[in-house]
């Protein structure tokens, strides 16, 4: 964007957010919005922290191990139902229950199931994600051009050369999409897990600052975690970008 | 009528690179092909031509082993076709390239698949990205070539895995109409240098007189070989002057004479 001139850098809409930020704070309006620059100096004093380096490697942990399920297990299946007629019609009513279900509500269920640790919390944060993982692949897999799938089959590719070799790079420009939106519900998926499961993690530091009204402490993590989770999802778009040179003209 | 060349003296010792015998093909209630057989004679071109839904690219697909007939049998050198194989290669309409691979890798694709080590289909896709007048096009994508040289980058795929016959569905008709007369004479001397057996879907019918040695009629409902034309009076001449042969026109007459009662 451009004003009188200048060409504005990305995000210069946030500064102006945070000067909105830093008066509202200053002013006192409210004890739920401290000054921003408190914020800052809290996030820099707790960043320093046993407690919250613990709690970065918990939900870190969680959250890599959740995406990465949700990424071997969501592809193959969304190329399996964007290949297959009969695979699609047993599994689409299934996710797309899934993708609109609130998992809030069964993660009661998986404690239950699977215990009070780390492994619910991957499995609540695989949950989160794979979904739309799924859904993209699927669309991804439908869209590829009938005579490139012909092409292979003419020069003898076997399934797995089709599969690995054509599919996949095929829809690539959709799966990275749906890979990039699942990323930011697992980001919503780890803190969730961490809050209702176990209380660990960042999930546990937000239950913690804000039951005593720590709410710089509350803001400075929520910056820290909207940093990682922003920082991720833009190396997709990033990837996104890099295949969107064949993405219209497959 | 200009119907040169007495049939039963070429028949005798014509010797078929690919049969279909009594092929029919429907899809749901609608027959795409019935009961239809054609012979295609080693080393020559030859042309399955019809208006739209005669089934021509039906056919195409059906000896590629991409589409199976509902009854009948395909011959390839005497062998009966269950699937794709080597034997034959397929040029498509769209082209049908790899978008996220160089030149390169697209022409050495089919060798690719059948599991060539990489330094030799390189050397062998070199060759024929040369013979296809792409040289210095090695590390180009598709997207940055035109719609000509993407064919020919599709050309090259078809000719590196060195199969006896070549399928072309339509190769030309999404290139402009000039690079389309280019191609139209470099097939007549790929067919004289390349002992491979050519079928070629067009529904132009210049064109089908223009590069074919024999020309199979197909016309529509229920879909049939209606007539099978063997032009051989221009055949030998020089690419330039077809055009004004007039057993060319008289050809493109006669065809246009038995088509335009199928064309709505």
């Amino acid at each position: 964007m451009k004003i009188m001139g200048y060409r504005l850098p990305a995000m210069s809409s946030l500064i102006l957010w945070g000067i909105l930020w830093e008066i509202v704070g200053q002013a006192g309006v409210t004890f739920f919005i401290p000054p921003l620059s408190k914020v800052f100096v809290t996030l820099f004093e707790v960043i320093g922290t046993g407690s919250f380096q613990k709690a970065l490697w918990d939900t870190a942990y969680a959250f890599f191990a959740g995406v990465f399920f949700s990424i071997v297990i969501g592809i193959p299946t969304g190329i399996m139902m964007g290949k297959n007629r009969l695979i699609d019609e047993m599994l689409l009513p299934w996710v797309n229950m899934f993708l609109s279900a609130p998992l809030t509500a069964l993660v009661p269920v998986l404690m239950v199931l699977f215990g009070f640790g780390m492994k619910s919390i991957i499995i609540t944060t695989t949950l989160f994600a794979i979904w739309i993982i799924i859904l993209n692949t699927r669309a991804g897999v439908m869209q590829i051009n009938r005579s490139m799938i012909e092409m292979a089959r003419s020069f003898g590719a076997s399934p797995m050369d089709a599969f690995f070799k054509i599919y996949f790079w095929a829809a690539l420009p959709e799966i990275l999409g749906g890979v990039r939106i699942g990323v930011i519900r697992a980001v919503k998926g780890v803190i969730i897990g961490q809050l209702l499961i176990s209380i660990v993690g960042f999930g546990a530091l937000f239950e913690l600052y804000s039951s005593n009204f720590l709410m710089a402490h509350f803001w400075a993590v929520l910056i820290v975690l909207f940093a990682l989770a922003f920082t991720i999802s833009e190396v997709f778009a990033y990837l996104e970008r890099r295949v969107a040179y064949y993405a219209a003209k497959r | 009528m200009a119907m040169p060349q007495t049939e039963t003296a070429f028949e005798a010792k014509v010797d078929n690179a690919v049969a279909v015998r009594g092929v029919s093909k429907n899809y749901g209630d609608v027959e795409a092909l019935k009961d239809m057989s054609l012979e295609f004679p080693r080393g020559q071109l030859t042309s399955l031509l019809g208006p739209s839904g005669c089934g021509k690219t039906t056919l195409l697909k059906i000896i590629a082993g991409l589409l199976e007939p509902n009854s009948g049998e395909i011959e390839v050198n005497g062998k009966a076709v269950t699937g794709p194989g080597p034997d034959r290669a397929f040029v498509f309409q769209d082209f049908a390239l790899l978008p996220w691979a160089s030149v390169l890798r697209n022409v050495g694709f089919g060798l690719e698949l059948r599991g060539v080590a990489r330094s030799e289909r390189e050397a062998i896709a070199e060759k024929y990205i040369k013979d296809v007048g792409l040289a210095g096009f090695e590390k180009s994508y598709p997207h940055e070539l035109s719609g000509g040289m993407r064919q020919r980058v599709g050309l090259a795929r078809a000719l590196s895995v060195n199969a006896q016959v070549l399928l072309m569905d339509e190769p030309f008709s999404a290139v402009d109409e000039q690079t389309r007369r280019k191609f139209q004479e470099d097939l007549l001397n790929l067919v004289q240098n390349e002992s491979k057996t050519f079928i070629f879907v067009t529904h132009s019918i210049e064109e089908a007189v223009y590069v074919s040695d024999q020309i199979a009629i197909l016309l529509p409902r229920p879909s049939r070989v209606s007539e099978i034309i063997r032009p051989s009076g221009f055949r030998n001449k020089d690419a330039a002057s077809i055009r004004r042969d007039p057993e060319y026109l008289d050809i493109v007459d006669e065809i246009w004479a038995s088509l335009r009662s199928y064309v709505e």
